[in-house]
């Protein structure tokens, strides 16, 4: 029974911190500078993390399938699989992941260590809407990141595919593109890319609440921090069953 | 001190409460404008809270906090901000934002809060850090900077804004007593100028006896004595007199 009104409570507080933040970021001003910033820190500082980790998937997975598809013959059909499943579902999963692991508990950490340091009361003190200048950049930042990061890690995914199939078949990279290429429409890849979109909101949205809204001490930032991306990623996969299904429903041709 | 007109800050009756902890039990006493009272009392007392509602990030639950006037406990945001405005905090850690450099801590409230040009923003700038003797630190990061540095660093950044009211917390914790005293010359300078009404929250009786025109006393939230220090150095209650004498 507490279990629930714990629960419930939750839900309820990251519900109206998540109305505030949409309230708070449609009314000027905007800050249009701090967003840019966290874009920086969110987007570019995440970049090697997502090329090297799409880099290593892409290889492992081209691997892995090669020897599946080989036993029933159909290798060739291996730059085909990759492609699909790289821009249907892992590249924007494991974009999503990487992103709360490190965005999150970075976002959790650094907020909530200016809480407890006093820094936000102090920008408060000065007359400036704290939630605006630190939550709503951040928010904003990773809803645009997301998808930029998901079309590298797509592209990095690719390139180490590439080179397993050209280290081991010798196939070129056009007939490799054209092949990767030929079942890839608009609708298998643009929704799928702009899911994440849905998953960099609930990153800034939850490590925002945790970092902002902790009022304890040193613990309360190890905590938040971790709190952050633990539920992130959590939501970020239950997210992921419904946006799928929203997208199969929305985009029938990317069902197939 | 002035004393003339309407008080800087006035505490009527005012109660603060975190949960069932009484923090402020029935607090009222008035700051003149111009004038430097200090606050002195044992830690957990309620001194950092007192100074946190007078700038509205705390609200109490029962009575009325006004500043120059103004009622600021029913005020709305908006309100509450156009109060902070004449309000400079330095708080005990000084709270620089540790991810800007000291430019640029002096650079947001005065690039959001005033209409001023670039170039009257960097002069400000320069001027009030070269006041607190930071004016060669300008590009420093706060974790370059000591103790000492982040203090005055802090009370640039305070007094930015050019505030009728500054409220420092604790400005002296951390430091040796060299330092300590170039802080107070500083708080001490901007009080001979005249204008600017200070409270600080301290346990440096010192510095309190040194800065301020009145020391108040609190204890388990209640005002215990407020006044001159050489009143408050006879005054019936054992603590008060503790608190206030220079005597280790």
């Amino acid at each position: 029974m507490v279990a629930i009104q714990r629960y419930l409570e939750f839900t309820g507080k990251v519900g109206l911190f998540a109305s505030h933040a949409v309230c708070r970021a449609v009314l000027p001003p905007f800050e249009v500078r701090m967003i840019f910033r966290q874009i920086e820190e969110v987007g570019w500082k995440s970049l090697p993390l997502v090329l090297a980790s799409g880099f290593a998937v892409g290889l492992v997975l081209t691997l892995h399938t090669r020897s599946s598809l080989l036993r029933f013959g159909a290798e060739a059909m291996i730059p085909t699989v990759q492609s699909l499943s790289f821009f249907n579902e892992i590249g924007p999963l494991i974009a999503g992941l990487l992103v709360a692991g490190r965005v999150g508990a970075g976002i959790g950490a650094e907020l909530a260590n200016m809480r407890v340091t006093e820094q936000i009361d102090a920008i408060e003190a000065l007359s400036i809407d704290s939630f605006k200048l630190l939550v709503i950049p951040r928010l904003i930042a990773c809803i645009i990141a997301l998808p930029i990061l998901t079309v590298f890690m797509d592209v990095a995914g690719l390139t180490g595919g590439y080179l397993v199939e050209r280290s081991i078949s010798h196939l070129s990279l056009p007939l490799f593109l054209e092949q990767a290429f030929s079942q890839v429409g608009w609708a298998t890849f643009i929704p799928p890319t702009l899911k994440t979109a849905v998953f960099g909101l609930i990153i800034g949205l939850i490590s925002s609440f945790f970092g902002y809204t902790t009022d304890e001490g040193a613990s309360g930032v190890g905590r938040a921090s971790t709190n952050s991306v633990v539920i992130s990623s959590l939501l970020i996969i239950l997210s992921d069953v419904l946006l799928v299904k929203a997208i199969f429903f929305l985009f029938p041709d990317s069902a197939i | 001190m002035s004393g003339s007109g309407e008080p800087a800050v006035v505490f009527e009756s005012v109660t603060k409460r975190f949960g069932d902890r009484k923090v402020l039990d029935d607090v009222s006493f008035a700051v003149e404008t111009g004038e430097a009272l200090c606050i002195l009392g044992r830690s957990g007392t309620g001194k950092s809270v007192t100074l946190k509602l007078m700038i509205g990030l705390l609200k109490p639950e029962k009575g009325a906090v006004k500043i120059r006037g103004q009622n600021i406990v029913d005020l709305d945001e908006d309100g509450l901000s156009k109060v902070r405005r004449q309000i400079g905090f330095l708080f005990q850690s000084a709270a620089l934002f540790d991810s800007f450099s000291l430019n640029d801590n002096l650079e947001l409230p005065l690039a959001r809060m005033t209409k001023k040009s670039k170039e009257e923003i960097d002069s400000i700038i320069q001027a009030t850090l070269d006041d607190v003797g930071l004016g060669k630190d300008r590009h420093k990061m706060p974790a370059e900077l000591s103790g000492g540095m982040r203090k005055r660093a802090g009370l640039a950044r305070a007094l930015a804004l050019d505030p009728c009211i500054l409220l420092a917390d604790e400005p002296n914790s951390g430091l040796d007593r060299v330092t300590s005293s170039e802080i107070d010359d500083l708080l001490l300078g901007l009080k001979e100028k005249g204008k600017t009404t200070i409270v600080i929250v301290t346990h440096d009786v010192r510095g309190a006896r040194r800065v301020g025109d009145r020391m108040a006393v609190l204890e388990k939230g209640r005002l215990l004595a407020i006044g001159k220090a050489e009143e408050l150095e006879n005054h019936e209650n054992e603590l008060v007199r503790a608190l206030v004498s220079e005597k280790d």
